[in-house]
């Protein structure tokens, strides 16, 4: 790690880590990124711990989507996961990519980002100067964009262990199975609080906070929350699938959601 | 007889295990490598190329522009005598003064390794004067467009129309008419193996060979021979594994022809692959149509009439040496040609564009006749309150009706409509269709079925490109040879890009011959050791190099009992072969193996008295005359499921009943069908290349051009009929575009039936989410 760390500080921006290359690897094929060095982290098993405070459970960054798939104690306590990583991709890109690199990543539409602002996760940036936590809701700063700096490297996700008899679900809507979705929502309902996060509708992963004060205040609102789940987001201008198309979907998904939740 | 039986194919054993040789697999020494600098800007004029930042790069070796290549050469101009009247702009190996399309190549770095070419790119420093962009075919024939060529006045590449009948009558006269207007946009056909060359000049002895991944080595050498102003018998195109090709690799590609001119002017080896992004870019694209078309019925159902009007474009240029026309040919000569009206106009306007090249790609221009007429149909069953089957029923063509020539023009021989549909009955139980939809629709799940019946033209004459000026062969011609143990080699001018023709016309020659499939090898893709030919294309390898194969093997087996025969005192025709042994015809008994007569033949020559016709070696040919295609016909059904919350549709089955004459191996015709509806599927719900309003492609991989994937897909049923064509002594038609003929106007249908409770109708593909909720109201 702290050659690692070393190597990141020397090279800073001309440098690139390399977790499970899913996303990276094809971006360099593109040639939309030339680093000149690449920094492999793959061996650094500290990051590829799974281990329970408490009160939260902390994912190293290293761990693959198949790692978690498999993991019991994440089955357990934070369902929303396990859910959502049958979403990602195929198999083989499962088996490659990890947690870290998709957070790191910061694709607007990936599946763990949204899990992580709906579970209120935080995470630990670590650099040779400092190691410090940032909540998700703070991370994700646009596309591919993230609080993180030239020298630091995720190294572990922490999210707070949800309170009994809370409730998750994870819905997304993609053209073929694998594909990242046109949107999705991630939900997570405890007797007297609720988040809901949404993917593939903004530069980033967002919260849907009005919809979640309103549905909190008032679980039966569904038609007025329907409304302003639709217009509380700003949808990319893609021409493929147009804002409209999108405002629609989260209200298909949230509908779904909500009717997967005990009346 | 090994004919007809369902022989898996060697190739596939040995591709399937990882033993493929493709094109990118070849290493020759001192081989360089190509990467091209590719217009940004769908129409941009080319003001200055600095290539001094390039040149200075490791490992580059050359630098070309328009300019250094110009006199090693030539232009060409895609022209039909045919279509005299058709727009013929010239192109350049690489665009010189204005590049018309994003991704046309307008200077290649030649280095030592891929990534240094790609590298040395980046430096080459085109000053552009961006140009108004023509996207759309509409748009490219307003009177105020941009022009895109400069010895045309107008964007107007083509027009022309066909007129069967008194259409204006018959839609007079008519108790109803349906009316529609239709899109289909662009996409293309997406090989495993993208496009891939490697070409080396050897200029002691004036010769180039290339290696390339193509279906028409023939057509390919008589090229390079003539840009290049070579001898043609200096020129030896090979085309060993190819890993899909249907149709976007049976074109002259001005990006490889810049290998053909690197390896020439360097005198090393040259390869280049193109990669993802750019044969998206750079492969020739197909469909992007605009049709108008009317249907007019009597009050019984009967299809009186049918308009159509099809818009397309060609891309910036006309696709070379066979030009762009085809597809909208097809769909003026095809569209409702299941059925029996007799009154009925087509017109057609093709557009230049900028836009890449568009032309042939499986099923040339079915999958819209097919879908047009089909839907028109079922929209005027539904307003009669008749059912889709009923509707067909009482308009098919019936056996009796042939030989016929269609509205449309095209000489039919022989279809089996009614038969077709009979077939597909048995296989889906319509009314319990039915049952389930209504009951699943009061649960607001939304079903669908869709029918279509199609023609499929096949194995095309020489009438076609013969007479167009094109030196494209449509005659096959095979060259058998015994060897010396009795074991025999078969050369063919038709070539496998992974359908397996080569075990078609293997089971044909062992077959006739009475060999065990085993002692048969074809050896196809050289076009140096192969006979001219035609390559595969257009569904012509069974009809056409079968035929051939059949001609030959039936001349080599003669041969063999004439041997036979003088060596045992006995008539030929007292004698036959089976198993590879020369048996009694009669009695069956054993009288010598094959393995003897090649043994004698060869080494033992003198043994065989004068005058007896011993060949061991023998060509023989197949030429169709006085018909530009082979029609074969089918039937699909599509049963779908529509997500009308999100716009997803599920196809949940889908079946096809098929008649392309006798069956060399039905392992083969069910694979060809099965891609083919994939391929259909994939244009009716996936697959577009999408352009901005400034010609930029916005689906440059696969995250954004989707292709059908195995989880999406339906298990599909296929199922045959075979009606022989008489025109051969094999009776084969063509097999491999049929699936993609008819899916595309199945699955418009099942969606239009699955939400036909909403009012709601859709007529553009690929039918997106999007799409189907605007249809439906709901965005
Ligand atoms: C075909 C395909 C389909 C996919 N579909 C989906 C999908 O549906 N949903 C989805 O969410 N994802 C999808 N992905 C992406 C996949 O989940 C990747 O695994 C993930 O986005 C990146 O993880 P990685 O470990 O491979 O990261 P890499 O590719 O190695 O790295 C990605 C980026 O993050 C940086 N990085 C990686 N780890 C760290 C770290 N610990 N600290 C700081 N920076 C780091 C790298 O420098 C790089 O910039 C798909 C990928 C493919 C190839």
């Amino acid at each position: 790690m702290a050659d690692a760390l070393g190597l990141l500080a020397r090279h800073g921006d001309d440098a690139a880590i390399v977790a499970g290359g899913q996303s990276l690897l094809p971006i360099l094929n593109f040639r939309l990124a030339a680093p000149e060095l690449l920094i492999d982290i793959g061996r650094l098993d500290d990051l590829k711990q799974i281990t329970e405070g408490d009160d939260y459970i902390e994912i190293g960054a290293l761990l693959r989507h198949c790692d978690l798939a498999d993991s019991p104690l994440i089955g357990r306590d934070l369902p929303l996961l396990h859910q959502a990583i049958n979403h990602i991709a195929h198999p083989a890109v499962r088996h490659r990519g990890t947690i870290g690199g998709s957070l790191a990543m910061a694709d607007p539409a990936a599946e763990l980002g949204a899990c992580c602002l709906a579970l209120d996760g935080a995470f630990s940036l670590l650099s040779g100067r400092e190691q410090r936590w940032v909540a998700a809701s703070d991370f994700f700063k646009g596309v591919y964009e993230t609080a993180l700096q030239p020298d630091e490297i995720l190294t572990a996700i922490r999210i707070p262990k949800p309170v009994r008899n809370s409730i998750s679900v994870f819905e997304e809507i993609a053209r073929r199975r694998g594909d990242f979705a046109m949107a999705g929502l991630a939900l997570v309902a405890a007797p007297n609080s609720l988040r809901i996060a949404l993917l593939g509708v903004a530069d980033r992963p967002v919260l849907a906070g009005q919809t979640m004060a309103l549905l909190s205040a008032n679980p039966t609102a569904v038609d007025a929350a329907m409304e302003m789940i639709a217009t509380e987001i700003e949808p990319p201008d893609d021409p493929a699938y147009p804002p409209a198309y999108r405002r629609h979907l989260v209200q298909v998904l949230l509908r779904r959601a909500l009717s997967r939740l005990p009346q | 007889m090994s004919i007809g039986a369902e022989v898996p194919r060697d190739r596939a054993k040995r591709l399937l295990t990882g033993r493929g040789r493709f094109v990118d697999d070849i290493q020759l020494p001192r081989m360089l490598h190509l990467a091209f600098v590719r217009s940004p800007y769908a129409h941009a004029r080319i003001e200055a190329i600095d290539t001094a930042g390039a040149i200075s790069m490791p490992g580059v070796i050359a630098v070309y522009t328009a300019k250094e290549l110009e006199d090693a050469v030539s232009s060409w101009r895609p022209e039909h005598k045919l279509f005299p009247t058709m727009a013929a702009p010239e192109q350049h190996a690489l665009a010189k003064e204005t590049a018309r399309w994003q991704g046309e190549a307008v200077a290649a770095v030649v280095a030592e390794s891929r990534a240094q070419a790609e590298d040395a790119a980046e430096h080459v420093a085109v000053t552009w004067h961006e140009l108004p962009a023509v996207t759309d075919a509409k748009a490219a024939l307003a009177t105020d467009a941009a022009v895109l060529h400069d010895d045309m006045t107008t964007n107007l590449a083509f027009s022309t129309e066909i007129v069967t009948g008194d259409v204006a009558l018959a839609f007079r006269d008519a108790a109803h008419v349906v009316e529609e207007h239709f899109r289909f946009n662009r996409h293309s056909g997406v090989s495993l193996e993208p496009r891939g060359i490697i070409a080396e000049f050897e200029p002691g002895e004036n010769r180039l060979t290339v290696h390339q991944s193509h279906q028409t080595p023939h057509q390919q050498q008589d090229l390079y021979a003539r840009l290049l102003a070579l001898p043609e018998h200096k020129v030896r195109v090979i085309c060993p594994d190819v890993g899909g090709a249907f149709g976007l690799k049976h074109h002259l590609m001005a990006d490889e022809l810049v290998a053909c001119v690197a390896a020439r002017l360097l005198c090393r080896p040259v390869k280049y692959i193109a990669d993802r992004l750019e044969s998206f870019l750079s492969d020739i694209h197909c469909r992007d149509h605009e049709v108008h078309a009317r249907m007019a019925f009597s009050a019984a159902g009967k299809i009186l009439g049918i308009e159509v009007d099809d818009l397309f474009n060609a891309g910036a240029y006309g696709q070379y040496p066979r030009t762009s026309i085809a597809e909208g040919n097809q769909i003026t000569r095809l569209t409702g040609a299941p059925y029996g009206h007799e009154h009925y106009r087509a017109g057609l306007r093709m557009a230049f564009l900028n836009k890449s090249i568009l032309g042939h790609i499986r099923s040339v221009g079915h999958p819209i006749a097919c879908a047009v007429a089909e839907r028109l149909l079922d929209m005027g069953a539904a307003d009669f309150g008749l059912d889709p089957i009923e509707v067909r029923r009482m308009n098919y063509l019936s056996d009796d009706d042939f030989p016929r020539t269609s509205a449309g023009g095209v000489e039919f021989e022989s279809l089996s409509f009614n038969g077709c549909l009979d077939k597909a009955l048995q296989m889906i139980d319509v009314p319990g269709f039915r049952e389930t939809q209504t009951a699943l629709g009061q649960q607001g799940i939304y079903r669908g079925i869709g029918i279509a019946t199609f023609v499929e033209l096949t194995a095309i004459g020489p009438e076609y490109y013969g007479e167009g000026g094109q030196h494209i062969s449509a005659q096959e011609t095979c060259l058998l040879r015994l060897e010396g143990s009795g074991t025999v080699r078969c050369y063919t001018g038709v070539t496998d890009q992974g359908q397996g023709i080569d075990t078609g016309i293997q089971q044909v020659v062992a077959g006739v011959m009475g060999l065990p499939l085993a002692d048969v090898e074809v050896i196809s893709g050289d076009s140096a050791l192969c006979p001219v030919g035609g390559g595969s294309w257009g569904s012509r390898g069974a009809a056409l190099g079968g035929e051939a194969a059949l001609g030959a093997a039936r001349t080599l087996r003669g041969n063999i009992l004439n041997i036979a025969a003088s060596l045992l005192q006995k008539e030929p025709n007292d004698l036959s072969i089976e198993q590879g042994v020369v048996i009694d015809a009669a009695s069956g008994s054993r009288h010598m193996a094959v393995s003897e007569i090649g043994r004698i033949g060869h080494f033992q020559p003198y043994t065989i008295p004068d005058g007896v016709s011993a060949d061991l070696t023998v060509v023989e040919r197949y030429g169709s005359r006085d018909r530009m295609f082979l029609a074969g016909n089918g039937l699909q059904i599509a049963v779908v499921e529509v997500d009308v919350d999100s716009g997803i549709v599920t196809p949940l089955r889908h079946l096809v009943v098929h008649d392309c004459g006798r069956i060399l191996n039905p392992l083969l015709v069910r694979e060809q069908v099965r891609g083919g509806v994939v391929q259909g599927i994939g244009a009716a719900l996936y697959e577009e290349l999408r352009y901005d309003e400034d010609g930029h492609l916005m689906t440059g991989s696969f995250a954004d051009y989707l292709v059908p994937m195995a989880g999406e897909m339906p298990d599909i049923e296929v199922a045959h009929l075979e009606t022989p064509t008489k025109t051969s002594e094999l009776g084969a038609k063509g097999a491999g575009e049929a699936g993609t003929a008819g899916a595309v106007g199945a699955v418009l249908n099942a969606v239009n039936d699955a939400i036909a409770p909403f009012k709601a109708s859709i007529a553009e593909t690929p039918i997106t989410p999007p799409r189907l909720l605007r249809a439906l109201g709901k965005i």
